[in-house]
């Protein structure tokens, strides 16, 4: 972490936190969670309520399709940890590697549901371009993309959007994959609470 | 308004509007992309249009102009809330033309 504040400025509940996590894991605790408890009344307490609902709340999409969606706005952003991250819960989510590795691969070739697919190429857009056109978004309703979906997906994009541009900034360390499996194991029976 | 589209801005308000040790109008700025002086202007710039750019060499300068730590955690915090929030909110905009659009 490029602040050393992010590195070792917690109380004291935290810090056994953190021991505990370590223990239980048996793996450093993340930089995206010591990133969310620090002062989490400033910005980890509201964002992981938002990441929360956007990821676990009630939604037309499968967690499998939110992880999904999270993986690809941070490549699109080209955050290497929160691909690493959410491509492994993706596929922890959907117990299909293939299907994961596919749209990260190559969007319009991957063997995906039409709706999913026009979604994710709208969030692509939006994240490349800061912006989309009502156009965009009466393609999405034209292919049978409810208003619910389409908020929901914006949603998660909002979080990712955010978390990719923290990563870079602070500098996550980026672990292996055995680190990603942990991580994405926790975030499948936790959620982002 | 439906809640979830309420869900971002009120993490807007509470980096903003909320306690902290960066002044209000740095948070503003920073959130807004509009921040003044260099050298933590090409920091909150890249958070916002370039994060995979940014150096060890970046942050420091930040420092070594006399920012604190948490005051740099705070900016870039709110660098990267703004422009996702941007992003968030001309897509919901977008939306709504398009579902106006439907219904005319």
């Amino acid at each position: 972490m490029r602040l050393k504040i992010l590195d070792s400025g917690y109380t004291f509940g935290t810090k056994v936190l953190f021991a505990l996590i370590q223990l239980a894991s048996r793996r450093p605790v993340p930089d995206a969670a010591k990133l969310v408890f620090y002062r989490p009344d400033f910005y980890g307490d509201p964002m992981k309520k938002i990441t929360q609902e956007a990821m676990r709340g009630p939604s037309q999409w499968s967690v499998g399709d939110r992880e999904l969606m999270a993986a690809f706005v941070s490549k699109t952003n080209e955050c290497e940890f929160c691909i690493g991250a959410h491509s492994a819960t993706a596929i922890g989510a959907y117990h299909d590697e293939a299907r994961v590795a596919a749209v990260m691969s190559n969007l319009e070739t991957a063997p995906i549901e039409e709706q999913l697919r026009a979604t994710l190429r709208m969030l692509q857009k939006l994240t490349r371009e800061h912006s989309v056109e009502a156009a965009d978004m009466r393609a999405l309703l034209d292919a049978g993309v409810t208003r619910g979906q389409i908020e929901d997906a914006l949603a998660v994009c909002f979080a990712f959007n955010t978390t990719n541009r923290l990563a870079d900034a602070f500098g996550f360390f980026v672990p292996g994959p055995e680190g990603f499996e942990s991580g994405a194991k926790h975030l499948l029976s936790r959620g982002y609470k | 308004m439906e809640k979830k589209p309420t869900a971002p801005q009120a993490l807007a308000t509470r980096v903003l509007e909320g306690d902290g040790r960066a002044s209000r109008p740095e948070r503003r700025a920073a959130f807004d992309n509009t921040t003044p002086t260099e050298p933590l202007r090409g920091l909150i710039s890249k958070v916002a249009n370039h994060p995979t750019r940014i150096t060890e060499d970046d942050i420091a300068a930040v420092k070594a102009s006399g920012l604190s730590e948490d005051q740099i955690f705070e900016l870039v915090v709110c660098a990267a809330v703004g422009q996702a929030m941007r992003q968030y909110q001309n897509a919901i905009a977008a939306l709504a033309v398009a579902i106006r659009g439907e219904r005319a």
